[in-house]
């Protein structure tokens, strides 16, 4: 069943959909949107440097992925405000990425591939390592969930009960890195950052509990991922921002449901 | 009695600033002590310091093997992106089943807030639910920090008196930081008096009475008695005086 493209496509798009929403909703929860993006826009720089390289894409990506949001773990709270040190870090990035993948001689690169995604084109192989990030990620996030939550709620309350807020953000950045390096094929990186957040702010006005968002989040994602694909296909657009545009309009749904309900 | 914890000649610092200096301290079970002094006297930081989320820049902080802390912070802001009932938050980050929790929640005298968003609560209500979740381990020590912000003087006798009853019924330590001098003092065992190092500290009266504690919240009506006030521009001599009715526990036991 994975010879067809389509198939390989759909079940590219549900494995990223699903890692990437109980995280989305964290870096809701910490307000880490701009940083979520900031990771995902470095990543070109990882695209370009796997190329000079000859190393797999997915290994590129995720190392500046890492350096990227270690490097803003680091440095958030000493002397620049936040969104600066986003604005100037995300951008940077994408320009030295930019710049250094026009360097490259003999490999012909479909950039806009990499901007937005070509999830027709995910093979086999790229299919494994979507899944394999997903399930690592869903494990990694399983694992802390009890942590990280009481990490979110407030450090010093997670602290006094013996958990080191520090090392929870560490998993989060972590995990994060992993999405970003296998969604890159799947959506793109200039898009990656709405699959985290869309979908888990659409299923807030639905939850009462942080798990039960993450859930619903998942759900929101899937069906996105699902419907964009068949729209996609139907009427030859662009796949990723197709995704994306369902989840938007899965948010837009949820939010008058929410305001309705007061 | 067992020590709790122990502050050895603990120095804390923001980069260049000070906040604590050569602080000595311990406490024991059972006891109820009580941090007094004026804003930016270090009383959160020692607090903090204490629960590991502020390290020592010298110093060392020791607390007993496998001491469990119930923490109820001066206040908590639960972003509104994050769904969080009454219930689920008594679960973080030790699962407990929903009838301990609806127990806790009764035992605190909020027992219909179970199913609220915790976001919903008014300043009494979510001061009740966290003293109710730091209560819910058990704890061996509970930290209080400017835990009645919020309530007016009736209402923060009451809670300081439920303290006490708290400290009987689980005999644990407790130790608090308030600005509320005249209620907190009657309530406490001792008192510490912080200014950055530890101006003196005893029984409440004793420290009410120390020239130290009267340099910081003057003598007026009688120390204890006095509505505190945030003006605090006086030159306050550091040191420690010969008046002031020490309870050297910190020194004798070295």
């Amino acid at each position: 069943m994975f010879d067809s493209f389509l198939v390989r496509a759909a079940l590219a798009g549900l494995g990223v959909a699903l890692a990437a929403a109980p995280l989305g909703c964290f870096v809701v929860w910490r307000r880490m949107a701009y940083f979520g993006d900031a990771t995902a826009h470095a990543s070109i720089l990882g695209v370009a440097l796997a190329l000079s390289f000859n190393m797999s894409v997915f290994a590129g990506v995720l190392v500046i992925a890492l350096v990227m949001a270690t490097t803003v773990s680091t440095l958030s709270g000493r002397g620049y405000a936040m969104d600066t040190l986003l604005g100037v870090l995300a951008h940077s990035a994408i320009a030295f990425g930019l710049v250094a993948v026009s360097f490259l001689e003999g490999v012909r690169i479909d950039l806009m591939a990499y901007l937005f995604g070509d999830i027709l084109a995910v093979g086999r192989v790229d299919l494994a390592v979507i899944w394999g990030g997903a399930i690592l990620v869903l494990a990694l996030v399983g694992w802390r969930w009890q942590q990280l939550l009481a990490a979110t709620v407030s450090p010093d309350l997670a602290q006094a009960s013996g958990i080191d807020p520090k090392k929870e953000q560490l998993i989060l950045t972590i995990a994060l890195a992993i999405v970003v390096a296998v969604a890159i094929k799947v959506i793109g990186v200039l898009l990656i950052a709405a699959l985290l957040i869309i979908p888990a702010a659409a299923a807030r006005p639905l939850s009462q509990t942080p798990e039960k968002m993450a859930v619903i989040a998942a759900a929101i994602g899937g069906v996105s991922s699902l419907g964009g694909l068949k729209l996609a296909y139907d009427y030859d657009t662009p796949a990723g921002p197709t995704i994306v545009c369902v989840a938007a309009g899965l948010f837009a749904l949820t939010s008058v449901f929410g305001l309705r309900r007061g | 009695m067992s020590v709790l914890v122990e502050f050895r000649n603990v120095d804390l610092s923001y980069g260049a600033h000070n906040v604590l200096d050569g602080v000595n301290m311990r406490i024991s079970s059972g006891e109820i002590v009580t941090i007094v002094g004026p804003n930016g006297s270090g009383k959160s930081s020692l607090l903090r310091a204490l629960i590991g989320a502020l390290v020592p820049s010298s110093g060392t902080i020791t607390q007993a093997s496998g001491l469990r802390i119930g923490y109820v912070p001066q206040k908590l802001h639960i972003d509104p992106t994050l769904p969080m009932t009454v219930t689920r938050f008594l679960s973080l980050p030790h699962r407990v089943p929903n009838s301990q929790a609806a127990d806790a929640l009764t035992h605190a005298g909020v027992p219909e807030l179970g199913r609220q968003q915790m976001s919903s609560l008014s300043g009494g209500q979510l001061q009740r639910v966290l003293l109710a979740r730091a209560l819910l381990h058990r704890p061996q020590l509970l930290l209080l920090d400017e835990a009645t912000q919020g309530l007016d003087q009736p209402g923060s006798a009451a809670f300081y008196q439920h303290i006490e009853q708290v400290r009987n019924d689980l005999n644990c330590a407790v130790l608090m930081i308030s600005h509320e001098l005249h209620v907190v003092m009657s309530a406490s065992d001792r008192v510490i008096c912080l200014n950055g190092h530890v101006c003196c500290e005893g029984k409440p009266e004793a420290v009410a009475s120390a020239p130290e504690y009267r340099a910081l919240f003057g003598s007026g009506t009688g120390g204890a008695l006095a509505l505190y006030r945030h003006d605090h521009d006086h030159d306050h001599v550091h040191g420690h005086g010969e008046d002031c009715d020490h309870n050297h526990s910190h020194e004798a036991a070295q």
